[in-house]
């Protein structure tokens, strides 16, 4: 269904345009991604295409190098912990939005949302001049506070989707038949909309494991991100150990991502 | 008022007051939420503005000058009881290592005024008995002036407007009016018109790229669709910094682009695209696109396809068939997907100050230079008012025009 029967020569040129360009704005979206995956598995220290010669050095490197690790360390504790905060309040507070009698719910969902509007850069500095009062800067707690209110936009957006395909009555049903309000929300509800919360969840989790910004104001050397490490690198020399962690990131979105994928078929089945 | 009028009335306070209960269960659920947005988010944004807004160094450090300042007329050099007070003050501060603290924050409005203020308080530390009025003066001239002396004064107040005035190009007269920042101290609103155009300009390039690709989508069939969608997603999924590092990398001067371009001879020598416009632009636009298109395909996706062999069978031209019927529907999806790019777009950061050069560094890299080398909290924060005003305008507008309940992931 490419071309309708009735197109006129120019319309047939104009549509195998628009198709071109579409597929060349592809490329452009999908190709850059791809690139440093070559280049981390170069021997040489180059940003050039071909590769001479294949080596794993600078995933030696990576994986040697203590500041590295412990980058990733420190990452995936605050991914972790900001993950298991936003899901929890997240869905609350989705569960709530969604009821039919919510108060001035166009309020407050403008609230819920506005921390992925908010310029970046004004979250990280008011965090930083904000939690600097209470000794939270360069702490981890600092870090977790911070990138739990960017994620919940997430959750709020995953989990109200769901939620608006989910059948009420099923809680109804099972509180009519004398289950608990809590009863109720962990065996009828919650599995329900299990794929929206871990959808939210992944998100949750993406948004903190990438975040540079915030990071680089709330953190010291000792609880550096691994973003943060690869930002001070790039900004100092750049070097092919950081397309070796450029290619694990981009490894981790794409797990990250076919997880959700698999999620939402699920749910549109 | 008849008795039906007040009987409806009642019926509806009666509903009304049921409902209440369900009302506030289903707010309690969004209530732990809100209370931690209110703690985490919303109060140290608050917390910037009022360091945006804050004044107190002056009232700190000269307490009992400010109040000899009381009486002064404002226009003549003040009388021997201020200087008293200035001597007692600058002592004290002297003692408490403050002095450095009001001559950094007078320096912003008078330069100079730092190391005056530290030499005066250097002298005041020594000086036993006055009168103390020709001391000062001896010392420095400027210590007559009316001019300094007003705006001590006006820095007695809790807040001041200089900051926010600061990051627009204004500027107080020592005697209150309003007047444009002279020459090269007047460049944020340069910086902020080049977040604007920037802004517009990645834009522009995402909607004239994504629209389209999103009608590709619709009009593909499914399996070819599902691998373009794939194709869109994956890049929004990819962390930020990955693919700012894909374009650092692909910028080079020795890097994959330029050999591209010359291999295919459109270039004889290297041309410089890392720290350019261009290339913040072009890696903006590559970030920025998938927002772009998202919206857009979900309003397509519900036009029916029908409606075009409709105008087609009714006699219209290919042309006007798709811009009088089919392009204004899908205007929705170009108005949300524009209006979120362009706020998007409005806060960047890692791009501009990985890819970008010196001119091209926008509104929030100036916040963190502010912040973190020039030690000027004051002033970032001044300018975080204005990034944040114009942030909170468009989304406003985006609230309006689409609303929040609208913004779908994928």
């Amino acid at each position: 269904m490419w071309l309708p029967s009735y197109a006129t020569p120019s319309e047939r040129l104009m549509r195998t345009l628009v198709v071109a360009l579409a597929v060349a704005v592809l490329l452009f979206l999908i190709a850059p991604l791809f690139i440093i995956v070559p280049l981390s598995f170069s021997k040489d220290p180059f940003f050039t295409l071909p590769v001479q010669e294949y080596s794993l050095r600078w995933y030696e490197d990576f994986f040697g190098n203590p500041r590295w690790m412990t980058a990733i360390a420190n990452s995936a504790i605050a991914a972790v912990l900001t993950t298991i905060l936003a899901t929890t309040l997240g869905t609350l507070a989705a569960l709530g939005i969604s009821r039919a009698d919510f108060p001035a719910r166009r309020l407050v969902m403008a609230l819920l949302i506005s921390p992925m509007i908010v310029p970046i850069v004004i979250v990280a500095v008011g965090s930083y001049l904000f939690f600097g009062q209470f000794g939270l800067t360069n702490t981890r707690t600092g870090l977790v506070l911070a990138h739990t209110a960017l994620a919940t936009p997430f959750v709020v957006i995953t989990v109200t989707a769901t939620l608006s395909t989910y059948d009420t009555n099923l809680t109804r049903a099972a509180l009519s038949l004398g289950a608990s309000p809590s009863s109720t929300f962990f065996r009828v509800t919650l599995p329900n909309i299990m794929p929206g919360v871990v959808s939210g969840a992944i998100f949750a989790f993406a948004t903190s494991f990438d975040e540079v910004v915030v990071a680089l104001f709330m953190t010291a050397a000792e609880q550096r991100t691994l973003p943060v490490q690869m930002f001070s690198g790039i900004r100092d020399q750049i070097n092919p150990t950081i397309m070796a962690a450029a290619t694990l990131l981009l490894a981790l979105s794409i797990m990250l991502f076919a997880t959700l994928s698999l999620l939402t078929r699920r749910r549109v089945r | 008022m008849s008795a039906v009028d007040i009987d409806r009335i009642n019926v509806f306070m009666a509903v009304r007051k049921a409902e209440r209960p369900a009302r506030r269960a289903a707010f309690s659920l969004a209530l732990p939420l809100i209370a931690f947005l209110v703690v985490a988010f919303v109060a140290p944004i608050l917390y910037l503005l009022v360091t945006a807004f804050g004044n107190p160094e002056t009232r700190e450090v000269l307490p009992r000058t400010l109040v000899a300042l009381e009486n002064w007329d404002g226009t003549s050099t003040p009388e021997e009881p201020v200087y008293a007070a200035l001597a007692a003050d600058l002592k004290i501060a002297k003692d408490n290592s403050t002095a450095a603290l009001l001559g950094k924050r007078l320096n912003y409005e008078i330069s100079g005024m730092r190391s005056r203020v530290l030499s005066a308080a250097r002298m005041a530390d020594k000086l036993e008995t006055g009168p103390y009025k020709e001391k000062f003066i001896g010392l420095h001239q400027d210590w007559a002036s009316p001019d300094v002396w007003s705006v001590i004064k006006r820095n007695g107040a809790s807040f001041t407007p200089y900051y926010l005035l600061t990051a627009l190009d204004l500027q107080q007269a020592p005697d209150g009016s309003l007047e444009r920042t002279a020459g090269d101290q007047a460049i944020f609103l340069d910086v902020l018109g080049r977040t604007l155009f920037v802004a517009g300009l990645v834009t522009l390039f995402t909607l004239l790229l994504g629209y389209p690709v999103a009608y590709v989508l619709t009009i593909a069939p499914k399996a070819v669709a599902g691998i373009m969608m794939l194709m869109v997603l994956l890049p929004l999924w990819t962390s930020l910094l990955v693919r700012t590092t894909a374009w650092v990398v692909l910028l080079q001067s020795d890097g994959i682009i330029n050999d591209l371009l010359m291999a295919l001879h459109l270039t004889s020598e290297k041309i410089q695209l890392i720290f350019t416009r261009i290339g913040t632009v072009t890696a903006m636009t590559h970030i920025q696109l998938p927002f772009t298109i998202l919206p857009i395909y979900s309003v397509m996706r519900s036009i029916p396809t029908t409606q075009l062999r409709a105008a087609r069978s009714l006699g219209a031209g290919p042309s006007s068939a798709f811009w009088r019927v089919y392009a204004p529907q899908t205007l929705p999806g170009v108005v949300a997907g524009c209006l979120m790019t362009f706020i998007l777009s409005l806060g960047y950061y890692i791009t501009p100050a990985l890819v970008g050069g010196p001119r091209d560094q926008m509104v929030s890299n100036f916040i963190s230079v502010y912040i973190n080398r020039d030690l000027n909290w004051g002033l970032a924060a001044g300018l975080g008012v204005v990034l944040l005003g114009v942030t909170l305008a468009i989304y406003l507008l985006f609230l309006r025009l689409v609303g929040a309940d609208k913004i779908k992931l994928g």
